[in-house]
């Protein structure tokens, strides 16, 4: 951590089983955590505490979650990561366009859960720096300057089209980007209903940056919801 | 010429205005209705069609005005607008349409010479009346007698003779009265008690009787007035006494006529009333009986009629009806009426010898039924008000009998879609319910493999079968609820193009750690296309038959996944170099609780294999397994490929580009 304090994180989530292994990870990592049991009392405490991360339940016993992520975007861009069932992708889906940095799919792993951390607030730091003009990830290094791609140091050529949707993926790096999103900046704001773009291009860019495109390790899918540029 | 004015109509046929056919109750209405269609046809103008209904035409014998009727049906066939009018002058009554309406032609049959030189014919009044219209007059049929004369002649209204007899009582009375008065009345104050007579009888009588009044009153007067001296007032006599005898003729025919409109029009009254009687208590209905009940018994207080309402079944055979009310019903005919959606049976061109008459239910939607109307006396139904009253009732019996299936089709749906909600909800509150506690399980026993310091080893192990088992017992719950979706039928397949190397990596990727140490290999064939499938979906049973393979195999085992098509298929396969299956129950593995081997020590309960059956089934393709020649065993499925969407053009060029060095 750069900074001289503790990081502050705050959960809104009713289940207090839950509540307690997701303040026991995020503690081991030196954050401050504060805890709300439901959606009143995450609203105040959003504002009072001034996180720098918010883990939220969407299924909360008072109100839809999505509620909080609106009032909170209105005055901060703190990262927020939502907590849901595996069946509401559509949730997932407008919990991210509202706003929402990330999700987790329950049940989900300690793992998978300080990844999401930190890859949101490396994402933030990034945003403040605004720092290199190359970035890596793998074996694949990118000159966002040149717009020039290499892998093992060998160029590799993308089409126009392959390096908009690489852009897009790596400005968000370590964050899933909704499949509407993708097509939306990239293909415009008519394609919405296009999925297939992104489908197809991902599969060129998989084809020409891993090395199993059938296994990605870092062009990922994250079913009926998006794709993420895992580092 | 009749043949001049329809083979060169076009001249007449004005543009920017409809056609009007007028239709007569004589001869030549088909050639008015044929002619007025060209007509419209070349103009490319609508067209109406009208028949006036006059105090005279409704004193004509029922063929005549039924065969004016079939005229109206068949413009009606042929796309007019039709309407029948009532009213006294033809022309007055037809020039107010073709205004109202504004038709620019009017057609109609030539008028025969005119029976009375001041009657002049419809044609030349209409023209006077509305010298805007074009009047195109075509022929009548040749070789016919005019039918109307005979008819109208011949069709008074027979009196019956005690009107006669009462006619001339009053006659008798009246001077009983007033002969012995001449004296002292002139002979045409005499003659003015003889038409107060006419003019009652004709009230109270009618036309015949009154005519039968006039004449013995005058003759009464003429043999009661030779008795005096015939003087030089013999000629104002004979002046008085023709006088009388043309008012009391005159009287008789106005009064009667008045009287005929007074009771034509008491009888429109009664059935526009009963009409709406009948469509008011059908608006209340919602179920079929009360729709055959209303009908029924509206039929019989209008008609003095019995009727039934035959309803098809679903081969699309009238059932017959349950009650034996109607023992002579004539199943066949009523069978035709309802496939041609024409009448049938008493009355009609079709086996008119029937007791019955069917008439189709003809709703906006299709023909709903049969109603089948027997009357008390056979003419009551001949007339055609009576026919058209009851081709009104079949209407709206029709229109009610739609309502009442849309009513149905409308709740069926209310149920089905609260059905629906009430099994979502309570799958998502399964769901949330069973899945919260396991979220906790999952996440506080990793925490526990997490801790500092380490546990012991064999603490360790503890805690790391615990994160596994609760990690397992998750993905069971995720099959059951999936499985309970499909079973229930509520699942919504989420139908994209998708791309079949991208559901092997996320599923390879969503079920890792299940698959342990073991490694995996895909084999896709080059260039496969876009396959539409529900991604979730299919990474569920990719994720089960890899789960699958991991549970049967050992840790060592070669897992191979493998994509080719073949006959329209996108085949998927899962094969691994473990035991195989049972030979000869491959097929029985994938029905619900069924295991390889019933007492095996690997947990797990036989459900997964039944879903990917089932998320297969619902995508149109088939699955099946068997075991490889080189040992082990091997899961495939086959979806069906389509067309896959194009893409966007400068892109595609691009890729061509790029995709030559």
């Amino acid at each position: 951590m750069t900074t001289e304090s503790s990081p502050v994180a705050l959960v809104v989530e009713d289940e207090p089983q839950i509540r307690r292994f997701v303040r026991m990870a995020l503690e081991g990592e030196g954050w401050v955590v504060h805890q709300s049991e439901n959606l009143k009392r995450g609203l105040i405490d959003a504002g009072t505490r001034t996180p720098d991360l918010i883990i939220l339940d969407l299924g909360l016993p008072d109100g839809d979650g999505m509620r909080l992520i609106r009032e909170v975007r209105g005055w901060s861009p703190v990262p927020i990561i939502v907590l849901s069932a595996r069946i509401d992708e559509g949730d997932k889906i407008a919990a991210l366009d509202a706003g929402a940095d990330d999700y987790l799919t329950k049940p989900f792993g300690i793992g998978e859960l300080l990844a999401r951390v930190r890859a949101a607030l490396r994402r933030q730091h990034k945003g403040i720096a605004q720092a290199s003009s190359s970035v890596s990830f793998g074996k694949v290094e990118v000159d966002l300057q040149k717009r020039q791609v290499h892998r093992d140091g060998q160029p590799v050529h993308l089409t126009p089209t392959e390096y908009k949707l690489l852009s897009v993926l790596l400005a968000n790096m370590g964050r899933v980007v909704t499949a509407p999103q993708l097509l939306r900046e990239v293909w415009g704001p008519s394609n919405t209903d296009n999925g297939h773009y992104v489908r197809i291009y991902m599969g060129h860019l998989r084809q020409k940056l891993e090395e199993d495109p059938a296994q990605p390790r870092h062009l990922l899918t994250e079913t009926a919801v998006g794709y993420r540029l895992q580092p | 010429m009749p043949n001049r004015t329809e083979s060169e109509p076009a001249p007449f046929a004005r543009e920017g205005g409809s056609v009007l056919a007028c239709i007569g109750h004589g001869a030549g209405g088909a050639r008015v209705v044929a002619a007025s269609s060209r007509l419209a046809m070349l103009a490319g103008a609508p067209w109406h069609a009208v028949l006036v209904e006059t105090p005279r035409t409704r004193r004509m014998q029922e063929p005549v005005r039924l065969a004016a009727l079939e005229q109206l049906r068949q413009a009606a066939s042929q796309g007019a607008v039709t309407s029948v009018l009532e009213g006294d002058d033809p022309a007055a009554v037809i020039a107010a349409y073709a205004r109202r309406h504004a038709c620019a032609t009017a057609v109609l049959a030539r008028g025969r010479a005119a029976p009375l030189p001041w009657a002049r014919p419809v044609a030349r009044r209409l023209a006077r009346l509305a010298p805007d219209i074009d009047i195109v007059e075509v022929a009548r049929a040749q070789g016919r007698p005019p039918a109307t004369r005979e008819a109208g002649a011949a069709l008074d209204q027979p009196a019956p003779p005690r009107r006669y007899l009462a006619a001339l009582a009053a006659s008798l009375a009246t001077a009983l009265v007033a002969l012995p008065l001449l004296p002292l009345l002139d002979v045409a104050n005499a003659a003015m008690l003889f038409l107060l007579c006419v003019v009652l009888v004709a009230i109270r009588l009618g036309r015949g009787p009154a005519v039968a009044a006039t004449l013995a009153g005058f003759c009464a007067l003429v043999l009661a007035v030779p008795r005096r001296a015939y003087d030089v007032s013999e000629f104002k006599y004979a002046v008085t006494f023709g006088v009388m005898l043309a008012v009391g003729w005159i009287t008789a025919r106005l009064t009667a006529g008045l009287r005929e409109q007074a009771e034509a029009a008491i009888a429109r009254e009664a059935r526009t009333r009963s009409l709406y009687e009948f469509a008011r208590a059908l608006s209340v209905a919602l179920q079929l009986e009360q729709v055959f009940e209303i009908t029924r018994r509206f039929v019989e207080r209008s008609f003095d009629a019995r009727s039934v309402i035959l309803l098809p079944g679903v081969d699309g055979r009238l059932a017959a009806p349950s009650a034996p009310v109607l023992n002579v019903l004539d199943m066949a005919a009523a069978q035709w009426a309802f496939e041609h959606a024409e009448p049938a049976g008493a009355g009609t061109a079709t086996l008119p010898s029937n007791a019955f008459i069917y008439l189709p239910l003809l709703a906006p939607m299709r023909t709903r039924g049969v109603l089948a109307v027997r009357a008390a006396r056979q003419g009551t139904l001949l007339v055609p008000e009576q026919r058209a009253l009851l081709d009104a009732f079949a209407a709206l019996a029709a229109i009610a009998l739609e309502r009442v299936h849309y009513v149905d089709v409308a709740q069926e749906a209310l149920v089905s879609i609260e059905g629906e909600r009430l099994r979502n909800s309570l799958l998502s509150a399964l769901s949330h319910d069973l899945r919260t506690p396991l979220t906790g399980l999952v996440g506080l026993s990793e925490s526990l493999t997490l801790s500092r310091p380490p546990l012991e080893s064999s603490q360790m192990e503890l805690a790391c079968l615990l994160r596994d088992e609760a990690r397992r017992m998750s993905t069971l719950v995720a099959n059951l609820l999936d499985m309970a979706r499909i079973q229930s039928g509520g699942v919504k397949l989420k139908l994209e193009w998708q791309s079949v190397e991208e559901a092997v990596g996320a599923a390879l990727r969503a079920c890792r750690w299940q698959l342990g140490g073991r490694t995996v290999t895909t084999r896709l064939a080059p260039g496969l296309p876009l396959v539409r499938f529900d991604a979730a979906l299919i990474e569920r049973v990719l994720c089960n038959l890899l789960e699958n393979a991991a549970k049967y195999t050992p840790l060592d085992a070669a897992i191979e996944i493998g994509a080719r098509l073949d006959e329209g298929l996108l085949l998927l396969s899962v094969c691994d170099d473990g035991p195989g299956l049972p030979v000869g129950r491959e097929d029985a593995l994938f029905e619900k609780f069924v295991r390889g081997q019933q007492e095996s020590p690997i947990a797990g309960v036989g459900l997964g294999l039944a879903i990917c059956r089932a998320i297969v089934d619902a995508h149109g393709g088939r699955m099946r397994a068997f075991n490889r020649a080189a040992g082990g065993a091997c899961f495939e499925l086959g979806l069906p490929l389509g067309d896959a969407p194009a893409l966007p053009v400068p892109d595609a060029e691009e890729d061509q580009r790029v995709h030559q060095p």
